[in-house]
């Protein structure tokens, strides 16, 4: 416990370091998701090529996709940079889908009303299926944000620094209270991106609380 | 840098011997085979009662749950905890394969379960009416219908293995990580980035051999497939309707059964 309090600050800025590199490609995943979600949900045609082919990218195994970055980038292998991308590719992969379905789920007759009330359809969309569809994409970006955890912490293989150093240095020297705190500290970090996702989802969504 | 990969993947030197691509590579496909095996040995059944008889879905809850351990942690702690008790070569594979088969277990036991949760209820009720007993009910009616989140369930499996066997060469493991951990230590570009297409084509490959055979085996009756061919058969027509229904249910949890972690 007392290697805890010694190390605190050190696992402070590696937490922050591993949210920076999980939570940011989960921002902009989310960005690049909604257009290509919208595309999939407009034109059904576009719906399988778009799945099947942001699909393929998530087969990529973490570490290879780490060390392939570079190549197409034409960054260093150490950059942290190649991290954010192949988070950012992973998340919209994921959330490609989830986007496409949760524009789905929104009741046909509530955009024959929305267009009926003069939505046109940029703003139909913004203001009227993109909010109905929050409760399905939050939960996307739930799954998202876990795996990004985890999957973050696979960098320190490459060596990016954030809280998977914990986990490498530990196995290294053979030490045990290391390792577990990498293994708690993700743990908690993944908790605290859920709770933060779930609380926002309810913070957009204040009519699913009416009536209940 | 991209020709002296090409340069390496193309070597001669690289696809024969005991540290050639073709033997990593066929390592590799042992290892999660192997796992895989001993994963669905455990998770579907598992799943299969679980979902049949609707007792012990916390269990499943419980294998979600453990998805935030980091995989990386996972690996290096069971390596650190079992490698020093098992003699020999096993020393380092036996703590790598526990490690894999525990991440294989939640996607296929979610995959199992959601997909019997999933069955048309109205399904289940015809096959009791026709006189069919819990197991038959399970074997003849739920687990064909539930084939296709038992697939995809699978299916993130064999990739979440394929992944995840590839860092477990940062602690001794065989297999295609091997060129990946090793280019890094000794600052090698092309080796790892040569190790890190053939990863990348490998699990590009299984995957598509694991579509093709879900395609397979899934009914065609569940796909809606057979709607389009059983046109002039018009008394199947409230048979494909219900299936609609069900696949529509599919769409949420599919989403947590393909999370990645590795």
């Amino acid at each position: 416990m007392s290697w805890v309090f010694d190390h605190f600050g050190q696992i402070m800025s590696l937490a922050g370091q591993h949210a920076y590199l999980a939570g940011v490609p989960l921002l902009i995943g989310l960005v690049l998701a909604l257009p290509l979600g919208w595309l999939a949900r407009r034109y059904p045609r576009l719906y399988p090529p778009l799945i099947v082919g942001t699909g393929l990218f998530y087969t990529i195994p973490s570490l290879a996709l780490f060390i392939l970055i570079p190549l197409v980038i034409g960054t260093r292998i150490l950059d942290p940079v190649n991290v954010v991308v192949a988070m950012t590719i992973y998340t919209m992969a994921l959330l490609v889908r989830t986007v496409a379905d949760g524009l789905g789920s929104v009741p046909d007759v509530v955009n024959q009303a929305a267009t009926a009330m003069g939505y046109k359809r940029i703003s139909r969309f913004f203001t009227v299926e993109l909010p109905l569809a929050v409760p399905v994409i939050s939960a996307g970006l739930r799954v998202a944000a876990v795996s990004n955890v985890s999957i973050v912490s696979v960098a320190s293989l490459v060596g990016v620094s954030q809280l998977g150093y914990f986990l490498t240095d530990g196995y290294q020297r053979g030490f045990a209270t290391e390792l577990v705190v990498g293994i708690v500290s993700c743990i908690v970090l993944a908790l605290v991106f859920d709770g933060l996702i779930v609380l926002a989802s309810r913070l957009v969504t204040p009519w699913q609380r009416v009536g209940r | 840098m991209i020709n002296s990969v090409f340069q390496w993947l193309t070597d001669p030197a690289q696809w024969s011997g005991p540290d050639g691509i073709p033997t990593r590579t066929l390592q590799h496909l042992g290892y999660c085979a192997v796992t895989l095996l001993i994963a669905a040995m455990i998770a579907i059944p598992l799943g299969l009662v679980v979902g049949h008889t609707g007792r012990g879905r916390s269990l499943v809850t419980v294998a979600n749950a453990l998805r935030a351990v980091p995989s990386l942690g996972l690996l290096f702690a069971i390596s650190l905890w079992l490698g020093p008790k098992i003699q020999g070569s096993l020393a380092f594979v036996i703590p790598s394969v526990i490690v894999l088969v525990l991440l294989a277990i939640p996607p296929i036991l979610s995959g199992t379960y959601a997909g019997i949760e999933a069955v048309d209820p109205a399904a289940r009720d015809a096959a009791k009416g026709m006189g069919m007993r819990g197991p038959e009910v399970l074997r003849v009616v739920e687990l064909p219908c539930a084939l296709p989140l038992l697939m995809s369930g699978l299916r993130s499996a064999a990739l979440q293995v394929i992944a995840t066997a590839t860092i477990a060469s940062s602690v001794s493991l065989g297999g295609l990580g091997r060129y990946l951990i090793d280019g890094l230590a000794s600052n090698q570009y092309e080796v790892m980035a040569g190790g890190a297409i053939c990863v990348a084509a490998l699990a590009l490959l299984i995957d598509l051999a694991m579509a093709g055979l879900q395609r397979a085996v899934v009914s065609p009756g569940l796909t809606g497939k057979y709607r389009q061919s059983s046109r002039l058969a018009s008394d199947s027509d409230s048979a494909t309707d219900g299936d609609g229904a069900a696949s529509e249910r599919r769409i949420p949890a599919e989403g947590m059964i393909s999370a990645k972690l590795s």
